[in-house]
C-alpha cells in the first residue's frame, strides 16, 4: 500500500449524526494520530457509528471527516482501499472456508486472485488458524470468528485498520492472543489501527493514544501517559464513617472517587493539592482515614475522571 | 509456538483499479452456482429443449415433406416461451439466496468496507443471475438461429426476418432484468433463502391467479400488466411481431414492466446498507 500521510490518519471536526430524532454523536472533534488509538466509551456512547461514519456507512448530519488524508464525503472508495474493517458483529461470507473467504475479500479490494490466495494463508496463519484454514468458517467457534475477521481485514495490507470490539466472546487466554496480535500489529509491523472498546485494559494494554466518548461526545483524548500523568495524583483510601457521604464531599470539592475493592476507593487528587488536602476534607468531615496509599493513575482513572463515573 | 511468531509482511504486487469488484462477486457467485448437482441437472434439462428444436430445424431443411414445421418467428417466441418453466426454477435457485444468505450471515459489513460501493455488490449479484437466465434463454434462441443456417445452408431465413437475432436479444434482455431485479429485491427483504423462494412463487402464482378471477369477472384480458409473468408474455409477442395474447396495450405493458424494475431498484437501495438502522 502506498505510504500513509505523516500526520493523523483521521481527523473529524464537528460530527454530528443522529439515528432518526436520536443523537448517536454530537458535535464531535477529534484527531487520532498514526499508531495504535484507542477509542474508548462505555455501550451506547457512539463508538461503533463513529466508525461507521468513517466509512461512509451512515451519513452525519453535520461536520466534515478525513481517513488517510481523504475525504470521506468525496472520496470513499480511495479511503475503504486502504482500510481494513473488522466488524463487532459476528459477519462472513456464507458458504466458504476460511481460506476462499479470506482470499475472495483480498481480491474485493483489488488483489489478483493468485496474490490473494497466497495472502489468505499467510494471514491466516499469522492470526493462528492456519490448521483450521480449510473449514467451513460457519463450523467456527466464537474466538475463531474474531480471528477470521481479523484476517479479512488485514489480508489486502491496510494502512489502517478498524477493530471494533475485536476480544468481544473471547475466553481468557485467546483474548491474550488477540491482544498481542493488535499490538503486533501497531507497534512492529507498522500498521495504523483504531481500537474500538469499552474494555479498558485492553486499549490500555494496546494502543498509545485514546479518545474517550461519552454519551455521544468527546470526553477526553490524547496520549495515554499524558492523560494519566501529571495533572493529579491518585490514592488508594480507606475512611471509617460514612463512605457514601465523604465520597460526596470529595466529589464536591472537585476529586472524583470510585470504589474499588471492597472498602477501598480510589480517589483521584487534582492539581498539586495531594495527600494533605485528602486529610483536611476528612478532618473537617469528621472521617478516620485509616489507609492512605499513593497509587499508579490507570486508564480506568482517567476515563472515571472523563466521564465522571463513580 | 506463539501465534505472531508466524509473522505479517507487506504487500508490495499489483492492484485491480476500482470498479471490478463486481466481477469478483459475479465469478464467485457463478462457480458457487455450478458447484451444486441438483443445479447442473436443472440447468441440463433446460437445454433439452434447444436439441428437440435443432432436431426439428434438422427435419426441416432436409426432409421436404415436413413442410409444416418450417421454421417462423413464432417457433422462436415459442420456444422463448417453453423455457419460462425453466426460468421460473433457475431464478428460485440462483437468487433466493444471494442477498439474503448475506444478509444471515451479516456478509454486507464485509462488503461494503471494502472498495466496491452499494451497485457494485448489486451489479455483482444481478450479473450472476443473468448469466444463467441468459444461459437458458438467449443462449440456445440464438444458437437455434444459427443452426437453422447451418441445417438451411443459407442466408433465406434469416435476411427475410432480421429483427429475429435483435428480438431475441431484447426480450430476453428484459426478461432477464425484469425477473432478476425482482428476486434480488425479494432476496434482500430476508435473511431466510427458503422463504424468499416462497415469496417470489406465490407472487408470481398470486398475482397469475388475480388476473385469472379479473379476466373471468371482466371477460376481457386488458388488465394483463397485474401479473408480470403475463406481462412478459405480452411484452415478448410485441418484440417478436405477433399480436399479442392480450388485450393489454403496449404502452401499459411497458409501464408496468418499468415500474416494477423501479420498484425492484427502490427496495434494493434501501435494503442494501452497511449500517441496518431501526428507530
Amino acid at each position: 500500500m502506498t505510504d500513509p500521510p505523516a500526520g493523523p490518519v483521521v481527523q473529524i471536526e464537528h460530527l454530528s449524526v443522529f439515528y432518526g430524532k436520536q443523537p448517536a454523536l454530537r458535535d464531535v472533534t477529534a484527531v487520532f494520530p498514526g499508531g495504535a488509538v484507542g477509542l474508548l466509551g462505555p455501550n451506547g456512547s457512539g463508538k461503533s457509528t463513529l466508525l461507521k461514519a468513517l466509512l461512509g456507512f451512515v451519513k452525519p448530519a453535520d461536520g466534515r471527516m478525513s481517513v488517510l488524508g481523504f475525504d470521506v464525503a468525496v472520496s470513499p472508495s480511495e479511503i475503504r482501499a486502504r482500510l481494513g474493517y473488522m466488524p463487532e458483529i459476528d459477519a462472513h461470507i456464507p458458504g466458504m472456508n476460511a481460506v476462499s473467504f479470506v482470499a475472495y475479500c483480498g481480491q474485493l479490494a483489488g488483489l489478483p486472485h493468485v496474490d490473494a490466495m497466497q495472502r489468505a494463508h499467510e494471514v491466516l496463519y499469522y492470526v493462528g488458524l492456519g490448521e483450521a484454514r480449510y473449514r467451513n468458517v460457519e463450523t467456527y467457534s466464537t474466538g475463531m470468528k474474531q480471528r477470521i475477521k481479523l484476517a479479512q481485514a488485514l489480508v489486502h495490507d491496510p494502512d489502517l485498520l478498524f477493530l471494533d470490539e475485536p476480544t468481544n466472546g473471547m475466553d481468557p487466554k485467546g483474548r491474550e492472543e488477540m491482544l498481542e496480535l493488535i499490538r503486533d500489529l501497531a507497534h512492529n509491523k507498522g500498521v495504523n489501527l483504531i481500537l474500538s472498546s469499552h474494555l479498558l485494559p485492553d486499549v490500555e494494554y494496546t494502543c498509545d493514544h485514546v479518545v474517550v466518548l461519552h454519551q455521544a461526545r468527546i470526553a477526553t483524548q490524547g496520549p495515554i501517559e499524558e492523560l494519566k500523568g501529571p495533572r493529579g495524583s491518585v490514592f488508594e483510601l480507606r475512611v471509617k464513617g460514612d463512605r457514601v457521604a465523604f465520597a460526596r464531599v470529595l466529589d464536591a470539592a472537585g476529586m472524583t472517587s470510585k470504589a474499588a475493592e471492597e472498602d477501598i476507593m480510589r480517589v483521584f487528587v487534582p492539581d498539586e493539592k495531594g495527600a494533605l488536602a485528602l486529610f483536611q476534607l476528612a478532618a473537617r468531615e469528621g472521617v478516620q482515614v485509616r489507609h492512605l496509599r499513593p497509587s499508579v493513575p490507570t486508564l480506568e482513572d482517567v476515563f472515571a475522571q472523563a466521564v465522571g463515573e463513580e | 509456538m506463539p501465534i505472531h511468531d508466524q509473522s505479517y509482511r507487506h504487500y508490495k504486487g499489483q492492484r485491480a483499479p476500482q470498479g471490478r469488484a463486481w466481477t469478483v462477486i459475479a465469478t464467485a457467485g457463478v462457480k458457487n452456482m455450478l458447484g451444486k448437482r441438483a443445479f447442473l441437472g436443472l440447468l441440463i434439462l433446460a437445454w433439452l429443449p434447444f436439441f428437440y428444436e435443432a432436431t426439428k430445424l434438422y427435419l426441416a431443411a432436409n426432409v421436404p415433406q415436413l413442410s409444416i414445421i418450417a421454421p417462423s418467428p413464432r417457433m422462436f417466441r415459442d420456444f422463448l416461451d417453453h423455457q419460462v418453466v425453466f426460468v421460473f426454477f433457475i431464478t428460485i435457485f440462483t437468487g433466493a439466496g444471494l442477498i439474503a444468505n448475506d444478509m444471515r450471515a451479516n456478509a454486507l459489513q464485509i462488503y461494503l468496507a471494502k472498495p466496491l460501493d452499494r451497485f457494485e455488490y448489486i451489479g455483482g449479484k444481478f450479473a450472476v443471475m443473468a448469466f444463467f437466465l441468459l444461459l437458458v434463454t438467449w443462449l440456445p434462441a440464438t444458437m437455434l438461429v444459427l443452426v437453422q443456417i447451418v441445417f438451411a445452408g443459407n442466408f433465406t431465413f434469416v435476411s427475410s426476418n432480421l429483427f429475429l437475432l435483435p428480438a431475441i436479444l431484447v426480450y430476453t434482455g428484459i426478461e432477464t432484468t425484469v425477473l432478476g431485479l425482482v428476486m434480488l429485491a425479494l432476496s434482500s427483504l430476508s435473511k431466510s433463502a427458503r422463504f424468499v423462494g416462497i415469496m417470489y412463487a406465490g407472487i408470481i402464482f398470486f398475482t397469475q391467479a388475480l388476473f385469472g378471477v379479473v379476466v373471468a369477472v371482466t371477460r376481457d384480458s386488458a388488465f394483463s400488466w397485474m401479473a408480470p409473468s403475463s406481462n412478459l408474455m405480452q411484452i415478448g409477442d410485441l418484440i417478436f411481431r405477433l399480436p399479442g395474447r392480450f388485450h393489454a396495450s403496449g404502452l401499459m405493458t411497458t409501464v408496468a414492466l418499468v415500474a416494477t424494475v423501479a420498484l425492484a431498484v427502490f427496495v434494493l437501495e434501501r435494503r442494501v446498507r452497511g449500517v441496518e438502522v431501526v428507530t
